[in-house]
């Protein structure tokens, strides 16, 4: 079976909608939790291309790649979520609009 | 195969929306669950078994297990998660975002990789299998490895210290 009957074209315009709605969502929304699952959407959608383009070219390193973006992103949620509940603790709200306290 | 990766396809870009237009948070994180599987999908099919596994292991298993525990632990009333930019912002933020995929695609389509067919590879059953990876990645990629685990040891410290009542 050959898999890949579908050109690489298609998997980047999925990608670059998935980044596009990440970015919408961070612009639009006032959650915090809802920003930081925007931001893994754009994570993601950078990864589908890295994955993509080792395909075409035949080279590994762009799954590497995804690797290690994965594991950023996975300390990246760790200090992000921390850092929502030491806000909550301060000020029991996650939106963000309502943290201005060092706002000028 | 066309069909099912339009089905893949189609899914991953409904939850992504739904992701943003949702009220409650815990409907967006599921949403974000299917999209993530969705993209797993796709890795599968991009001959990226161990790329596939490990989206679903870490994205959709440990980090989406850790957004649903933030959202009730913090225990979220249905109107705080609604909470919007305003109007203008956000007929703004949406017009921006049409511009910069219209940019994308354009690239994409004038491009000549953007309409390349990727190559029939007689190597389909070995590329991007684990023992390739692994190959790699303690190879030629070994000082970037350590750095990652220096990363999450400061990410966990992090955390800990962060999450803390008393500093």
């Amino acid at each position: 079976m050959q898999l890949n009957t579908v050109p690489i074209g298609y998997y980047l315009v999925i990608s670059a909608v998935l980044f596009t709605t990440g970015m919408v969502g961070v612009l639009t929304r006032r959650n915090a939790l809802v920003i930081f699952m925007s931001i893994e959407l754009m994570l993601n959608a950078a990864n589908l291309s890295f994955v993509a383009f080792a395909r075409l070219f035949g080279q590994l390193d762009g799954q590497i790649f995804v690797f290690f973006g994965m594991s950023v992103a996975a300390a990246e949620v760790a200090i992000g979520l921390a850092i929502v509940i030491a806000l909550f603790r301060n000020k029991p709200t996650t939106d963000v609009s309502q943290i201005n306290i060092l706002k000028w | 195969m066309i069909v099912i990766w339009l089905l893949v396809a189609l899914l991953a870009v409904a939850s992504a929306i739904m992701l943003i237009t949702l009220d409650n948070p815990v409907h967006s994180a599921l949403c974000l669950v299917v999209t993530l599987l969705s993209v797993a999908t796709m890795y599968a099919m991009l001959n990226a078994p161990f790329v596939a596994i490990i989206q679903v292991a870490v994205y959709a298993g440990a980090i989406m297990v850790l957004f649903l525990f933030v959202i009730m632990l913090l225990n979220l009333r249905r109107e705080e998660g609604a909470v919007r930019a305003s109007k203008p912002v956000t007929v703004a933020a949406t017009a921006l975002g049409v511009c910069f995929f219209i940019a994308i695609a354009a690239t994409v389509a004038t491009c000549p990789a953007g309409s390349a067919a990727f190559p029939a590879g007689s190597n389909a059953y070995t590329f991007g299998s684990p023992q390739q990876i692994g190959g790699r990645l303690f190879h030629d990629y070994l000082f970037p490895f350590e750095a990652t685990s220096l990363l999450l040891t400061v990410g966990m410290v992090g955390a800990i210290l962060l999450a803390r009542r008393k500093f």
